[in-house]
Order: structure tokens, then sequence, then C-alpha cells
């Protein structure tokens, strides 16, 4: 994949992007007397650096092997959930439960996905984790808010480990550009009984996996960008005053549909035409703007600013990748659905 | 076990982020002194001091936990735990006297004056300890520790931790005022201790 001048593109085209963002921040920082607001510069810089993190992350999927990347979010998923249960109260009752949670479930899952186990991991969490963590917290024999605590629990769990783990499992996908899908269907029609085989032409799968999840990310990251910055410039109409007072509807229109355009221009680092990539990008978007709004409720209603703030020096992990959350499934299945065999 | 190895891991599982608050890490005597919500409270705050800190600072560990099992005996010893027998305390060898003989001239203490864990998330009135303590040695700075959501990461009764993020806030130092009525100083350590909760 490294010799692909597409690859190189792409992630050259990245690391000039974040360098420059790193520029501007830091130029921004040592401008004391500017009239930006110091803390907006601050949180600027925070978002840079998640950026570099994440950006290495993915770096790290195109050089090494798959099962590295699946460790890897599997980390960032734990630590995600860290942050969420930290934040969310549950009974000293729910100990153990937390216990399995956290060292079978969440390790499971990664696991899972590192094996290729689709059949397992697309219905582990949602089913067996909620069989699980309910029979678990009735065992601890505490009935007190039962459906709530189980609740929280199971939340944590989908949002943070479940959803984030179709991210790493793109890399394992058979993935076959349109037309290579059209011949390939073509070919089964022909090799029915009494077909010479030999009029099957080889297809062969679109190898770059990693440059799609690489693309999947920037878009994510991209897409809460654009939001945030055409609400500053052009945002009226709030949302959701109580949920998020900056998110509006000027800020998600221009944000979702200049991600959709973002999405079609970079289509050469996907097995997806202008066309596909746009819609793919667009809904993409959408995912992660609904997934920003899902989290900023969780906050609002526990009373804090962000995830990072609540124990304080941590990044606030779940604050960066709260709509990689929610687009992450959805992504992963329209290109398992319409770009996968079968 | 060596000690650095220890207090990385006892940092990992615990997610501390540590705060100085009006206050900064000095190798000089001090008693740090927290509430207690957790068995693991003196090993975490110990790792949470720095390196040349921590190893002049000795946690004041109930024994008949720490000793239990050869495991938490040799964790025990690693941290440099001084360990204090709940069961036994008389008047002719009383703790306070044992812990300032242990530190001598060189070595902090940290110390938990609710006397016990604490079930609850409120703070428990102080004991006495602490006030002789400071009495006895009124060189010693007293710096109040604030524990957070420690409890929830190994409750009482519980043997396996469950690794969420927890904070260690280190407040200003306190020093007993000349004749200072024991209940009055009591009463302001467990303030100090109090305020650093909601910064």
């Amino acid at each position: 994949m490294l010799s692909d001048p597409y690859t190189w593109y792409f992630v050259g085209g990245v690391l000039l992007l974040l360098g420059g963002a790193t520029a501007v921040g830091q130029f921004l920082k040592g401008q004391p007397e500017s009239s930006l607001n110091p803390a907006m510069i601050d949180t600027f810089n925070r978002r840079v650096r998640a950026w570099w993190l994440l950006c290495s992350l993915l770096a790290a999927a195109l050089v090494l092997r798959r099962e590295v990347s699946v460790v890897l979010f599997g980390l960032l998923a734990f630590w995600a959930l860290r942050e969420f249960i930290t934040l969310t109260p549950t009974r000293l009752s729910d100990h153990r439960t937390l216990f399995w949670v956290f060292l079978i479930f969440t390790p499971l899952q990664y696991v899972l996905v590192g094996l290729n186990k689709y059949d397992v991991y697309s219905i582990f969490i949602p089913l067996y984790g909620l069989l699980f963590v309910t029979a678990r917290v009735a065992f601890s024999g505490d009935p007190k808010r039962f459906l709530e605590r189980t609740a929280k629990i199971q939340a944590g769990l989908v949002f943070c480990v479940y959803c984030l783990s179709f991210a790493p499992a793109l890399l394992y996908l058979e993935i076959y550009e349109p037309e290579a899908l059209a011949a390939l269907a073509q070919n089964a029609s022909e090799s029915q009984p009494g077909a010479a085989s030999q009029r099957v032409a080889t297809v062969l799968p679109w190898p770059k996996n990693a440059l799609l999840l690489f693309y999947f990310v920037f878009l994510v990251q991209m897409g809460d960008a654009l939001q945030y910055v055409w609400g500053k410039v052009l945002g009226q109409r709030v949302i959701a005053p109580a949920i998020s007072p900056t998110r509006t509807w000027e800020g998600f229109l221009g944000g979702v549909g200049s991600t959709a355009l973002l999405g079609a221009v970079l289509s050469f680092a996907t097995p997806f035409n202008h066309w596909q990539a746009a819609g793919i990008a667009l809904v993409v978007a959408l995912a992660g703007f609904a997934g920003g709004m899902t989290m900023s409720a969780i906050k609002r209603d526990r009373g804090v600013q962000d995830y990072g703030t609540l124990v304080v020096g941590h990044g606030g992990v779940l604050d960066r990748i709260d709509s990689l959350c929610f687009a992450a499934p959805i992504f992963f299945h329209i290109t398992k659905v319409f770009f996968t065999p079968g | 076990m060596t000690g650095p190895l220890l207090a990385f891991i006892a940092k990992l599982l615990s997610g501390a982020s540590v705060r100085w608050i009006d206050s900064q890490p000095d190798t000089c005597q001090r008693v740090y002194f927290a509430n207690h919500t957790s068995h693991l409270d003196a090993l975490v705050l110990w790792s949470s001091l720095p390196y040349e800190v921590r190893n002049l600072t000795r946690p004041v560990a109930a024994k008949d936990y720490w000793t239990k099992g050869a495991v938490r005996r040799h964790l025990a010893g690693v941290f440099n735990a001084l360990l204090i027998d709940r069961k036994d305390i008389k008047v002719h060898q009383s703790p306070v006297d044992l812990m300032l003989r242990e530190i001598g001239d060189t070595h902090s203490l940290i110390v938990f004056p609710e006397g016990h864990r604490n079930t609850g998330p409120e703070l428990g009135e102080f004991k006495s300890g602490l006030y002789y303590l400071c009495k006895k040695r009124p060189d010693l700075e007293a710096i109040p520790v604030h524990l957070d959501n420690m409890n929830r990461i190994l409750p009482r009764g519980e043997i396996l931790p469950v690794p969420l993020l927890s904070c260690i806030t280190f407040g200003p130092p306190l020093w007993l005022e000349t004749g200072e009525p024991k209940i009055e100083f009591l009463g302001r350590a467990r303030e100090a201790v109090l305020k650093l909760k909601d910064i």
C-alpha cells in the first residue's frame, strides 16, 4: 500500500494540514495582545494535539499489522469508557459488574474484531452485554434504580466500546470497487454448472483498507471542525440551547454540506466514485453531529463542560471521539453492504 | 517489585491526575493528611508524589490489612508503609510516638485522620492523632490532600479494582498555632481538605 501514490497524497495532505494548524495555534499563543479569546486558542491547540495523536494512530495502521490498530483502538475505547463511567454515577453495588465490563467485555470485543468474527462481534455487546449487565446487577442484590443503572452501564459500553470497534473492523473487510463488484456478480452468474471456468476473469479486492479508515476518521474530524467554523461565521439559530449553546442550524447545514463536498474531493482515497463518496460523507457528517449532540446531552445532565475537565489534566478522549463513535458503525455498514460481495 | 514500578502501576490503575494548589512538592518534613475511602488511598497518594519526595515519605496504613497474605505484605514493604496495629493501641505505645520515632528528622508521613474508611462521600470527623503529631513536632508542615473517586475504584470489602479515573489535590500547608485548641485545629484541618474538593 505504501507504494501507492494516492496514499502518499492523502497522508501528505493531512500532515500538511496538521502542520499548518499547529503553526497557527502556536503563532496565536505567542500573540497575547490579539483580540481572540485565550481560552479559545488553548482549546484549539488541545484539539490539534488530539488530532496529531489520532493521526499517528492511523499512520500506524498504514504501516503495521492490522492487529496493532485493533489494539490501539481498544485502548482508546477503554479510556473513553473510563471517562464515561467516571462521569456517570453508579452505586457501589455495581462494582463487580463494572469490573466485568472493563476487564472482560471491552477487551473481548476487540479480540473478536481482531479475529474477524463478524457474526459474534456485531451482536456481542448489544445482546450479550445487555443480558449480562442486567443479570449481574440483579445478582448484586440492590434493586434501587435498577433500570437506570443498567442503562447507564450499557450505554457506556455501546457508545465507547461497541461503536468504536467498527472503525478498526474496516481493516478486515474485503472491499471491491463498484466495477469490480459488477464483474464479480457476472462471474458468479457465468460459472453456473456447465459453464467453462476459464472464462471467469480474476477480480481482485481493493487493497487499501487502512487508507479508507484514515479517510473516514479524517472526514469525521473535519466534519466537527467545519461545523464549528460555519457556526462561528454564520451561526444564528441555536438548535437546542439547553444541550449545546454553540451548535446552530447554520453550522449544522454548512458543516454537513461542506463535509460532503470534501468527501467527494477526497474520493481518490476510497473505492467509491464521486457521487457515492459525497453521499457517504453526508451520512457520516450527520452521524458525527448526532454523536456530538448526544454526548453533550449526557454532559449537560451531569453539569460538566467537557469530559476533559471532569478529571483535571486529562485530555478528554471522549470529547474528541464522540462523533467518531456514532459515525463508525454507519460507515462500516454502508461499506459492507454496498462494496463487499454477498 | 520495585518502587517506581509499583508507583507506575498504581497511577495507571487509578488514572490519577495530580494537582498542587498553592503548594509545591518538597522534600522537607511534612504530614500529608487526606480523606479515606479506599484501601488504595495510601498507595495512590504515595505514588502521586515525585520520585525524590516519595522516597522520603511513609504512608501510615492498617497493619491487619497490609499483613494479610504475602502479596500485600510485599507491597507494603515496597511502598515503605508504616503499619499501625489498630486493635492494640496502648497508652505507653501510642501510634503518634511510634510515627514520630520512625520518621526521625528526614521522612514525611501520610495519615488519614478519619481513622477508618468512609463508606459515604462525606468527610468524617478527624481523630486527634493529627493534632498530637503537630503539637509534638510543630515544625512539620501539615498538607491537606483530597482524594476524589477512590471509593469507586476499590470500595470497602472489594478485592478487585475497577480502573476508573481519580483526582488528587494537594493544598497549601497548615501549622498548629501556639495555644490553638485541639477541636479548632482539627476543624480547620478538616475544612482545608473539604475546600480542595470544590476547586
